[in-house]
């Protein structure tokens, strides 16, 4: 969706550079694109797996033609460390170069399955326009859901958006749980509501090697060996897997 | 701007162009007494979201009214069993062209790979953008009858520099099935038999795709792995309008 707009931005400016307007009415068309901020408003992230739990949320509010993904393109290394192990400092880090809106960790730790979460905030005074949501999938190699920079509404009212599981394409889905967390140390870094063992692995490398859709744990019935150290009736899911409602007060 | 009126005597010029013998009225006049159309142009990007499923190329179509790609719960036509069964976009793409809600077809240069993306362009006469539509279908080629796309997806309403997206998932076309059993799919992680005539899926009807089992799940004579596996959306398709 960012990119999307920063296309069509970048046509509307081309456009207007061919009609021989000049860097100063540019400038205006830009100015005139950027919607109005939604100051205040509430997101509400919501767990709709059965037996999937979600590493801390990141929430952050940023601005035009910034975003913490893009589909059909490789993960940064940021976003790779929140996919293959949680940690979403680096995507902070990046978030606060550009002057990001940022609600880190609302659950305040893991959110179980149908568990609820809900954080304000207030990008009064600031370009931040784009909503992105993102925390890892837990247990699984390197997925993530992802709210990919939607405009954040400025009518005042409840808007809802459901969020698919996300393959960063970064680390093979071997599902084996090992403890390793961290980019580019293969294995799942923990089962919270618990797995198998001995597992041998399931497959190798994504043939997808850029951000795409999850194409779902696939686990195995056998808790002490066989491909998967995931439960084949416990670990398997399918999207929307986390929903988010946005409240603009 | 310009009225479909004024479309009309071009499009005859162009016509008389081609057939250079003909001679018709007037053939001495010069041509620039005719004003020329305005064209509304537009571009689609589509993205393969899959991992392991090659998309087959793509026959976009333009148009205006009701065409339809598929209707669930119907049978899949001819050109739509063609290309969801082997990948050729070709019989779908000929029957599109007989449609008189059609107005312009766009086929991909090849196979989007998982990962990939193609951009498509096409333009029409602005009078016809007022009521402008595409629709489109691909294969999943690692499948023995999915395909995915969009039917009639309205872009009437879209400014110049404006884009719409959406996400489509994967239907299955009803008219194969779904063994993944060796020599019965064409793509490249099996390199079987396309299209074949004849129907043995479940029952002569589009509907959603339930997902590939693959040899990893339980049916030991498949041949495709957790690799091909997917979950909806399997494609996005962004229509940006330039001019």
């Amino acid at each position: 969706m960012a990119s999307n707009k920063r296309q069509s931005l970048t046509a509307a400016l081309t456009a207007s550079m061919k009609h021989g307007a000049g860097l100063l009415a540019a400038g205006a068309l830009m100015t005139a694109a950027v919607p109005a901020a939604a100051v205040d408003f509430d997101v509400r992230i919501v767990n709709l797996t059965n037996g999937i739990f979600y590493t801390p949320f990141l929430l952050a509010a940023h601005p035009e033609g910034s975003s913490l993904f893009t589909v059909g393109a490789p993960a940064s290394p940021e976003l790779q460390a929140m996919a293959e192990g949680g940690d979403i400092s680096g995507l902070v880090g990046v978030l606060s170069t550009l002057d990001a809106t940022v609600v880190e960790n609302p659950a305040g730790g893991l959110l179980a399955p149908a568990q609820s979460a809900t954080a304000n905030l207030n990008t009064d005074g600031t370009d931040n326009v784009l909503l992105s949501v993102v925390a890892m999938l837990l247990p699984t190699n390197d997925a993530f859901a992802g709210l990919n920079s939607i405009s954040i509404p400025t009518e005042p009212g409840t808007y809802v958006y459901n969020l698919p599981a996300y393959d960063a394409g970064t680390e093979a889905n071997d599902e084996i749980v090992n403890g390793g967390g961290a980019p580019g140390v293969p294995g799942i870094p923990a089962a919270p509501g618990g797995s198998g063992t001995g597992a041998s692995g399931v497959t190798g490398p994504d043939a997808n090697t850029n951000v795409h859709i999850h194409r779902n744990a696939i686990g195995d019935t056998d808790p002490t060996g066989g491909a998967s150290d995931l439960d084949a009736t416990v670990h398997r899911w399918l999207n929307p897997v986390a929903r988010v409602v946005v409240t603009v007060n | 701007m310009y009225s479909k009126k004024a479309m009309k005597p071009l499009a005859a010029l162009a016509l008389a162009g081609l057939v250079s013998a003909c001679g018709g009225s007037g053939s001495d006049d010069p041509i620039p007494s005719v004003p020329p159309v305005s064209q509304a142009e537009f571009e689609v990007s589509v993205v393969n979201l899959t991992n392991n499923q090659p998309l087959s190329p793509v026959a976009l179509v333009a148009h205006s009214g009701d065409f339809r790609v598929f209707t669930i719960g119907s049978p899949a036509s001819q050109g739509l069993e063609v290309l969801a069964e082997g990948g050729s976009n070709e019989d779908f793409v000929e029957a599109a062209r007989t449609d008189a809600s059609v107005i312009t077809i766009v086929s991909g240069a090849g196979p989007i790979g998982p990962g990939g993306s193609e951009v498509l362009s096409f333009s029409v006469p602005e009078s016809d953008a007022a009521s402008l539509s595409v629709s489109l279908a691909t294969m999943l080629v690692n499948t023995n009858d999915a395909f995915t796309g969009t039917n009639s997806l309205d872009i009437s309403s879209l400014a110049v520099g404006a884009s719409q997206t959406m996400r489509g998932i994967a239907y299955d076309a009803g008219t194969e099935a779904d063994s993944e059993a060796a020599g019965t799919i064409p793509g490249p992680a099996v390199g079987g038999e396309g299209f074949n005539a004849e129907r043995d899926d479940n029952a002569d009807q589009v509907t959603m795709h339930p997902g590939v089992i693959s040899n990893q799940d339980g049916l030991a004579n498949s041949v495709l792995t957790s690799q091909e596996r997917f979950d909806n959306p399997v494609v996005q398709i962004s229509v940006t309008r330039t001019l």
